[in-house]
């Protein structure tokens, strides 16, 4: 096939962009270990909201120390409807959903995950201090730009952390 | 059936067994198609207007959350499913009536011309009867009537006896041109019926095996994980198979119509064989942000997704080459002379260069969409709808409408009526999507969800951040609305009006410096082995990650219509 000078130099040169384009995003996986959200984990939606992982929505501490969060969302509202976290740390986010999908986005953040029904979504994230909104980002049905909590975020020395967990539970 | 039997042998142009009551029952054909494409188009477009004037809190008669939702509903489904598809099979007859002189399999065509009109009407009836407000993604467990499922299928079995007939000319101009290609538009529309079929196996299986015997109360639960993944096995190469056909556009007419040449045709084959190719196994770049798909399928989706850009970037030069070669033999001169010297008043012309312009800012936002990392920042949010507004609103529809203005006057026989709107249109389209998607971007930016009624969330402090930039895209909803309307004044003007004359025939664009006694056939030409390539690929990708999440322990969920 006889391609013009010009145009294999074009073609080259996409070549390498793409080139660029894999190994950063394959660095970035890599090495810094960077993913978005794919835990795998099951949940029989109908009865998430008694199961122990979800039963007791908010902030807690584990035995490690590491700060977590469980969260429901449910047409049309997130439980609980306001988390209080301290700035800086690395917190880890635990989502399901009893009824439709929804979208957890913390507005303003990188830290955003669906909430599968029959499934947990996890990530783990930090933010600096400040006040959020969270909006849920899938369509759930008529209410559904209605469906917000609020993240406050303290910084660390003010955060009244709650009692550590005596045994890893997750 | 038509039984048109193609003399071995044949050379690339006109065909011998082309008469005129042939051409004109495949007119027919082709003409209807573009009318339901225009009614769709017209219908969602105004609905398009009141959401974007609702979304910037506006008061309208009758709005409420419900009504809203129902709208985007029937706007994505009129919009995404309905007058691509109909459009897109409306060219696909032209182009393969051309190639082989008569419209295959016309009888049949026919029957699935009214199957996919049935299907669509019944789909339509459940949603604006308010019992299918599940936006024209339908994930469940948000559950729609049954026959809202079922109609969907219907426009989606029409379009594949559509895919067969293309297959079959292509087929038979093959057979007749011994060895050497067939036209470019010909390969490439096959390419994209190939890639149809092979892409709606996966929305097919979603309808069949989950969600119309669910919604029929055979089954009471279903996988919405499932579902998803069906989904958007399916969602992406939809995507191309809205571009594709514009790209057959820009390479073999836009150059002809600028009164230039093809740059480099046997480049243009490669690129549609790739996109066979790679349009398929890169749906979980749709599903970064979900549970239960393990990361590492996640990445190597996102790799196959930015090799699809290799041949769009391709077709980028190709194009501006094609330009640069008819703005030079209309007096340009200079390094950008010749962007000037352009038909720019000519609005098939026009449509598609500035649909071209609009794709390019598309295509960057696309890239960010489908980066692993980056993803998280804006998924779901009014970024996403910014950007396809972009490249199925821009570089799909406003390509469409410059194609329209083009065939409809050669399968009507009349010229274009309202001539004026048809060039004043293109560039309307153009300042109103520009308002609307950079407004729409910049608000995802800041993290606005896709999809809402209203903006506020009880007087959030970073809520107010949007309200401005809602404004403005309301705005441009209403300049878009006034260029869609200009459209279907155009087409129905035209169809209906438009003074009766003889008009030139298709003619592809002439591809610059084709060797004397034509191209030869490479190996791009072998589309058969591009889908088997593709169909290798498709199972590398989804089998596994398929396999691992039906052997999970999976509850499903029963219907919810909370609408």
């Amino acid at each position: 096939m006889n391609v013009d000078l010009y145009e294999r130099i074009w073609m080259w040169g996409v070549g390498a962009m793409l080139a660029v384009f894999f190994g950063s995003t394959a660095a970035a996986a890599v090495m810094s270990q960077i993913h978005p959200p794919s835990h795998i984990e099951t949940i029989d939606p109908r009865t998430a909201l008694s199961d122990p992982r979800f039963k007791h929505q908010g902030v807690r501490v584990d035995a490690s120390g590491r700060v977590h969060a469980t969260v429901v969302g449910l047409m049309f509202t997130w439980m609980p409807t306001e988390l209080i976290l301290p700035a800086d740390t690395p917190v880890t986010f635990h989502l399901t959903s009893p009824d439709v999908i929804h979208g957890f986005e913390i507005v303003r953040t990188n830290g955003q995950a669906m909430v599968v029904p029959g499934y947990v979504s996890q990530f783990t994230t930090q933010f600096a201090a400040g006040e959020y909104l969270v909006a849920c980002n899938e369509y759930c049905g008529v209410g559904h730009h209605t469906m917000a909590s609020r993240l406050k975020v303290v910084p660390k020395s003010q955060w009244q952390a709650p009692a550590r967990e005596t045994a890893n539970v997750q | 059936m038509s039984s048109e039997a193609i003399k071995p042998g044949l050379s690339t142009e006109t065909p011998s067994r082309d008469t005129p009551r042939d051409e004109a029952a495949g007119n027919r054909l082709i003409r209807a198609n573009i009318w339901v494409a225009v009614t769709a188009f017209g219908v969602a477009a105004a609905m398009a207007m009141m959401q974007a004037i609702s979304r910037a809190n506006l008061e309208l008669p009758y709005r409420s959350a419900s009504m809203y939702y129902m709208s985007v509903t029937a706007h994505g489904i009129l919009m995404a499913l309905v007058f691509t598809t109909f459009f897109i099979m409306g060219l696909g007859w032209a182009i393969a009536q051309k190639e082989i002189g008569a419209v295959p399999w016309r009888r049949a065509g026919w029957i699935a011309f009214w199957l996919a009109v049935a299907g669509v009407v019944m789909a339509l009836a459940t949603v604006f009867a308010f019992k299918s407000s599940v936006l024209y993604t339908f994930y469940p467990p948000l559950q729609a009537h049954p026959l809202f499922y079922i109609g969907l299928t219907l426009l989606v079995v029409g379009s594949w006896v559509w895919a067969g007939a293309m297959i079959t000319a292509w087929r038979r101009s093959r057979a007749a041109r011994g060895g050497r290609p067939v036209s470019l538009a010909m390969h490439a529309t096959t390419a994209n019926a190939m890639l149809w079929l092979l892409a709606t196996l996966g929305v097919a299986a979603e309808m069949l095996l989950q969600l119309i015997p669910w919604s029929l109360g055979l089954v009471e639960r279903v996988d919405p994980l499932l579902a998803r993944t069906l989904f958007w096995f399916f969602g992406h190469p939809l995507v191309y198979f809205w571009i594709l056909p514009a790209y057959t556009i820009w390479y073999a007419v836009l150059p002809r119509e600028a009164g230039g040449k093809l740059f480099s045709e046997p480049l243009g084959r490669m690129v549609f064989a790739l996109f066979l190719v790679f349009s398929t196994p890169v749906g979980f770049h749709h599903q970064f942000q979900d549970p239960g798909i393990p990361a590492g399928w996640k990445l190597l989706h996102t790799f196959n997704t930015m090799i699809i850009s290799f041949p769009s970037m391709v077709t980028a030069f190709t194009i501006v080459a094609s330009l640069e070669v008819a703005g030079r033999l209309r007096g340009g001169t200079g390094l950008f002379g010749w962007i000037r010297t352009l038909p720019w008043g000519n609005p098939v012309v026009s449509s598609v260069l500035l649909a071209c312009l609009l794709f390019m800012v598309g295509g960057f936002g696309g890239s960010i969409n489908a980066a692993y990392a980056l993803n998280s920042v804006v998924h779901n949010t009014a970024w996403v709808t910014a950007h396809f507004h972009l490249t199925v609103g821009s570089a799909a529809a406003l390509t469409f409408m410059g194609a329209c203005y083009w065939l409809v006057p050669k399968v009507s026989g009349r010229d274009l009526e309202l001539s004026l709107l048809a060039k004043v249109q293109p560039y309307l389209w153009f300042l109103g999507m520009a308002l609307f998607s950079f407004t729409g971007h910049v608000a995802g930016l800041l993290g606005l969800p896709r999809r809402v009624f209203a903006t506020s969330y009880g007087d959030a402090a970073q809520a107010h951040a949007w309200e401005w930039l809602t404004s403005i895209s309301a705005i441009g909803g209403v300049v878009l609305f006034a260029s869609a309307g200009f459209f279907v004044l155009v087409m129905v003007g035209t169809m209906l009006a438009g003074p009766r004359r003889e008009q030139a025939p298709i003619q592809w664009a002439e591809s610059l410096g084709t060797p004397s006694e034509g191209y030869a056939s490479t190996v791009w030409d072998r589309l058969g082995l591009w889908f088997g390539v593709a169909v290798v690929l498709v199972v590398i990708a989804y089998a596994i990650p398929l396999y691992d999440l039906l052997h999970l322990t999976r509850y499903g969920s029963q219907g919810f219509k909370p609408f």
